[in-house]
């Protein structure tokens, strides 16, 4: 495990990622994240979903800093007296589950898809791949906010609205790099020695396709922490007993030019911070494993 | 007709055997005679030279022999016989026993050859995994044997290298000791050394030589090289546009030519003994496979064409010594 250690802080990955601002940045936003939703619950003081420590007397309290702010309630209160900083902890562990659930499942469906049709071609890949250009026509807001009015609200049905939208880019990507990796002699090499194709995908094809999908998996969580929060924002998203940080948003809309603008403002700034933070390290992967921009 | 003017020598029952074998692929633009009506054997321990230009149907011939041909190929008609069994009637699963244990293939380009993300050690144990049932420590003890069989020097060690590490003649010899590890009865090495530095192109020829006469194994050749063939070969056969324009024992064909191409072929080898002025050429280039003339496919291109060349295409005609030739103005010995 340290000779792992060792090797990593010697690559030349990690030695611009050392020069590289950016970099740096977005990596301490995700890793804020990653605590937050981890052990946030624990220093929180409220738990906004039990009805029991709410306070009603304390609702609409300003942040903290502000004329009739409680320093017990950093970035204020809703109409319900629920704080809005212990609400965004609860509600980012829901959008980046969201986020992170449906990039794995995406990520799954769309690498065997892609694999499938760069490795056989013929009728299988033209069918795969017809399917994906009728998916990219369409917005992926727009299908994923049919998919919902179809289905109803829910996390799993957001989960499957994403999944749907998402695991077209991971088939094309995965394809291109199939392709381009089957014309390679060791893919032709593995055949003429006896390995079964099942094997020769798995052990030869997919470890060396997977690099660019790491990049493509990044950015997506962003993208996905966006599609949830304007799918809940529009009402069609999570239910309201599992308010993700764009139901957040929703909830404190109606009275945003009230001027009560922090029960909306600070979801917003957070959902801005981590696809902040996720791009800026995804741009970072690009850089770094896009053998083109070498 | 040739059939019966076999060379009245004994000889010993060939291990592989294609007769008459048609690879065609349909494409848009037409069928693609890529291998057309084939015959020639291959005798145990024999080395075949099998030559011609790019696009000439070479390599097909090898991926027909092990089913690897993919769509819109197909192996219309023919016959490969190895080892008494027709394995262009094989099935998926019978055929992936063949590849790799019985017969083997190597190619070109030695820095792709190898997968990047594994050590060498790695993929010469998969070929025995596979196709052996040696217990773990013998695969081990086996690839580094392989190793230094090839000289590949400190094989111990080099074993867990990965195959960015190794240079490229290296590679290719880690490449035939993949390929020789399983002892397979016949090794296909399509234009194995064209990649590679002149200067170490015939230390893997020989090496490849050793290796199969070492392990009693036969080889195809495959190669529009003539002067590494004339080398190495036992016999030669000469495709052009899919279809054996001549072929015979390599001296044969080497110091007597029968067919204009192999002629021309042989005239565009530099030697360093003879001054030349210029090297000659064959005039023009390959015609489209889709689109060949009704006689004889080299006829645009050949100095001895008449009009019944450009009609009625050539029989391959043999003659007392074994030696055949599609041409109906075969060049004659003049020596």
């Amino acid at each position: 495990m340290t000779a792992l250690a060792q090797r990593f802080l010697a690559s030349e990955l990690f030695h611009n990622y050392r020069r590289n601002a950016s970099a740096i940045i977005g990596s301490l936003i995700v890793l804020f994240f990653a605590g937050m939703i981890t052990i946030g619950p624990w220093v929180v003081a409220q738990d906004p979903y039990d009805v029991a420590q709410l306070e009603l007397l304390d609702s609409f309290k300003p942040p903290v800093w502000l004329e009739g702010g409680s320093p017990q309630y950093w970035l204020g209160t809703d109409g319900q007296g629920r704080d809005v900083l212990a609400s965004i902890v609860y509600g980012s562990r829901i959008s980046l589950f969201i986020g992170l659930t449906a990039m794995i499942g995406s990520c799954l469906i769309g690498t065997t898809l892609g694999l499938l049709a760069g490795f056989y071609g013929g009728r299988l890949d033209s069918v795969i791949m017809r399917i994906a250009d009728i998916q990219l026509s369409f917005p992926s807001v727009l299908t994923a906010l049919f998919l919902m009015s179809a289905f109803g609200t829910g996390v799993e049905k957001v989960l499957i609205a994403l999944i749907s939208v998402g695991w077209v880019v991971y088939a094309r990507t995965v394809r291109g790099s199939t392709l381009r990796e089957t014309q390679k002699e060791y893919i032709q090499a593995a055949r003429v020695s006896g390995l079964p194709n099942a094997k020769i995908i798995l052990r030869h094809v997919l470890p060396n396709v997977l690099t660019p999908l790491i990049v493509v998996a990044t950015i997506q969580v962003g993208t996905f922490v966006l599609i949830e929060a304007s799918l809940s924002f529009l009402g069609v998203g999570v239910p309201i007993t599992k308010p993700s940080l764009g139901l957040l948003i929703k909830n404190g809309f109606d009275v945003l030019f009230s001027g009560l603008w922090w029960i909306s403002v600070f979801p917003g700034l957070f959902i801005m911070l981590i696809v902040f933070g996720i791009n800026l390290l995804g741009d970072f992967l690009r850089d770094e494993l896009n053998p083109r921009l070498k | 007709m040739n059939e019966a003017a076999r060379i009245p020598v004994a000889q010993p029952a060939p291990l592989l055997s294609v007769r008459n074998l048609r690879t065609w692929f349909h494409t848009f633009g037409g069928v693609v005679k890529a291998v057309d009506g084939v015959s020639f054997d291959v005798a145990p321990g024999e080395i075949l030279g099998l030559v011609g230009e790019s696009g000439g149907g070479k390599s097909m011939v090898g991926f027909s022999i092990m089913g690897l041909i993919d769509p819109p190929g197909r192996i219309e008609a023919g016959e490969i016989v190895f080892e008494g069994e027709d394995l262009a009637r094989l099935d998926e699963a019978r055929m992936r026993r063949v590849r790799g244990k019985r017969v083997a293939m190597i190619f070109q380009d030695p820095m792709t050859a190898l997968n990047p993300l594994y050590t060498i050690g790695n993929q010469l144990e998969e070929m025995l995994k596979l196709h052996t049932d040696l217990p773990s420590a013998r695969r081990r003890e086996r690839a580094i044997e392989m190793l230094r069989e090839v000289g590949i020097p400190q094989p111990e060690s080099r074993l867990d290298n990965y195959p960015h590490q190794f240079s490229g003649g290296m590679r290719q010899r880690v490449v035939i000791a993949i390929s020789m590890i399983a002892r397979p009865r016949l090794l296909i090495a399509d234009e194995p050394t064209t990649a590679l530095d002149v200067t170490i192109q015939a230390q893997l020829l020989r090496l490849m030589k050793h290796q199969v006469t070492q392990n009693a194994a036969s080889l195809i050749l495959i190669t529009h090289d003539l002067a590494a063939v004339s080398q190495m070969a036992d016999r030669i056969v000469v495709l052009y546009c899919g279809r054996i324009v001549e072929k015979g024992r390599a001296a044969d064909v080497i110091e007597r030519p029968r067919h204009h191409y192999t002629r021309g072929l042989l005239d565009s080898i530099p030697h360093h003994d003879k001054a030349q002025a210029r090297l000659r050429q064959i005039p023009g280039s390959v015609p489209d496979i889709r689109k060949l003339p009704p006689g004889c496919a080299f006829a645009p291109r050949c100095p001895a064409a008449q009009d019944i060349c450009r009609r009625v295409e050539p029989e391959l005609v043999e003659t007392a010594t074994g030696q055949a030739a599609a041409c109906h103005f075969p060049i004659e010995a003049i020596r």
